[in-house]
């Protein structure tokens, strides 16, 4: 007879938690170059793979072959070198990374790039929602779609999308460009501090505080300029959005409590 | 958090239960406590029923297993009060049964009738929809219930983090929308307005086995199609009238739905291709039975997608 509370229950499917995981060292190298099929290894083999090769073998060029989409890989990175996925990423993917030129050929999952300081991504297909959440600089390419809240608490850097994007984009931003070349959702840029967006579609809906701005050559030369970098051909035209400022008290509230404290 | 998958294949029967506890598995992170499946198979049953007599969490006291003994025969004897002859009643666990009948009477009497014996709950009743969930992994549950080699045709399947109300099997989905034969949906999110729909909806009649805030799309559904909507309008009402943050997935004995709220708070990656339709919350769940490359996206707020096979 089954006694209450006889099942075992793990919260380890993940394979983030593997204390005991060690290096597979699996990479076949040449020079500064290394590649390692991805499929057999879990989350946390494969970023001590990476580690590895980046950090203790001096590899500046790495290949991650069949990452089948799994969580958090990538994430953390802090050196300039290439990395390229050839196939697709679940969450998290290349999170926390300052420095990679970094290519996915497939597509990446939800909170892509977040908190991304510096660098290059470029991801062939669609990402997920909160696409470059928080990221502080770097260009994030998507060729593809991206989800809802892409951009949300954006502190910096570039996020430009082929394609269409979701609601809530920019969503509290506070610094840093978005170049959307399709239609976005509605609450574009909701409660945003600065910024600017620049879309090829049509606008769903503006969320509060984003208004359109006025474009000019630096506009223009900007985005040119991105388009030639990513070799993306002709860019479309697009309107430009900014934050109204309406919203923008800390300047007057901050006085006034000084005023109390003193 | 919960995670929910999906999977119709257009071509003809396939191995439904493996590639759905494939799918669940992938995402047991995503909730541990219990795993449930709704499996289409393609023959068509005369009327299939699935009923636990016991919570898998329920106390085993000293008259436990005499008590299910005398549960078990009163309801065959209701059932052949009711005029339905049974062709086999199988126990899948000690507290869990599978009966085929043949039964032409009155649905929603039946299952009111059988759920009027202690204990006992109706997980789902139809001809082709078998509603399967117990506490555990995806692992456990297929291994308990042999769905390792169930054929079907579509599927919709659920991993539970329970946050709203107990870890029992009541608390688990997929949630059957009685008392309409063959509808069963799965969800991840919360509902907000949840008590205001359990009263609209128990003032026209309607009953709940749980007090978990997804059994009302079940039976919000039910409720709609019964008026004479469509799957699909019934999924676009209900964008209307649920609040809260929702992803959920519904099916039909032909039909497979998904709707996701208007922000688009819960994930959902959905790929499609000739053969097959495969939505879950995490694309890890589709590479558990694509091997290949894939391109998938996510829906966006607000969109309600509906396949048939």
């Amino acid at each position: 007879m089954d006694a209450v509370g006889e099942r075992q229950i793990s919260y380890d499917a993940r394979g983030l938690s593997e204390p005991d995981a060690e290096i597979p060292k699996v990479s076949e190298v040449d020079g500064g170059r290394a590649v390692f099929d991805a499929r057999d290894l879990t989350t946390r083999q494969i970023n001590l793979e990476l580690r590895w090769l980046l950090y203790e073998r001096g590899i500046t060029d790495v290949t991650v072959k069949n990452p089948g989409s799994k969580h958090s890989i990538g994430v953390g990175i802090l050196t300039r070198c290439k990395i390229t996925y050839e196939g697709s990423l679940g969450y998290f993917g290349c999170g926390m990374i300052d420095g990679p030129e970094v290519h996915i050929t497939g597509r990446v999952g939800w909170s892509a790039c977040e908190n991304m300081m510096s660098g290059v991504v470029v991801i062939d297909g669609n990402a997920g929602s909160l696409t470059g959440a928080a990221i502080r600089g770097g260009d994030l390419v998507v060729k593809g779609r991206v989800g809802a809240r892409s951009g949300i608490d954006q502190k910096g850097g570039t996020i430009l999308t082929l394609g269409s994007a979701g609601s809530m984009n920019g969503f509290m931003m506070q610094r840093g460009r978005q170049i959307i070349c399709g239609d976005v959702g509605p609450g574009l840029g909701d409660s945003m501090y600065d910024g600017i967006f620049y879309i090829g579609g049509k606008v769903k809906s503006l969320g509060v505080d984003c208004v359109p701005g006025e474009w000019d050559d630096a506009d223009t030369e900007f985005i040119e300029r991105k388009f030639r970098i990513y070799d993306l051909g002709s860019p479309p035209e697009f309107q430009k959005f900014v934050c109204g400022k309406k919203l923008y008290n800390y300047d007057n509230l901050e006085p006034s409590e000084r005023k109390l404290v003193l | 958090m919960c995670g929910i998958a999906g999977i119709i294949y257009r071509d003809g029967a396939q191995d439904i239960g493996r590639d759905m506890t494939r799918m669940l598995q992938s995402m047991k992170h995503r909730g541990p406590d219990s795993t449930g499946y709704a499996l289409f198979g393609p023959a068509a049953h005369p009327v299939v029923m699935r009923y636990k007599l016991a919570d898998a969490n329920d106390p085993r006291d000293f008259e436990f297993t005499e008590r299910l003994q005398r549960h078990r025969a009163e309801i065959e004897s209701r059932l052949r009060e009711l005029g339905a002859k049974i062709e086999s009643v199988e126990d899948e666990t000690d507290y869990a049964c599978r009966a085929v009948l043949h039964y032409h009477g009155d649905l929603k009497q039946l299952a009111d009738y059988i759920e009027d014996v202690p204990g006992t709950e109706v997980l789902s009743l139809g001809h082709s929809l078998e509603i399967v969930k117990d506490l555990g992994d995806a692992e456990t549950v297929s291994a308990q219930y042999d769905l390792g080699d169930f054929t079907g045709t579509h599927a919709i399947g659920h991993v539970r983090m329970a946050t709203e109300s107990d870890v029992d099997i009541s608390g688990a989905h997929p949630y059957w929308a009685y008392p309409f034969a063959d509808i069963a949906v799965v969800h991840n999110g919360q509902l907000t307005n949840y008590f205001q729909w359990k009263r609209r909806l128990e003032r026209s009649g309607h009953r709940f086995q749980s007090e978990c805030d997804s059994e009302i799309i079940a039976v919000y559904l039910a409720e709609k199609m019964g008026e004479g909507m469509s799957l699909e309008e019934a999924m676009r009402a209900s964008m209307q009238d649920l609040d809260g943050v929702f992803t959920y997935i519904c099916v039909t004995k032909d039909a497979l739905g998904v709707a996701k709220d208007e922000m688009a708070a819960k994930p959902l990656v959905l790929y499609e291709s000739d053969n097959l339709v495969a939505l879950a919350s995490e694309e890890i769940a589709i590479r558990a039975i694509v091997d290949h490359e894939i391109d998938t996206y996510d829906p966006y707020e607000g969109e309600v997608l509906v396949w048939t096979r």
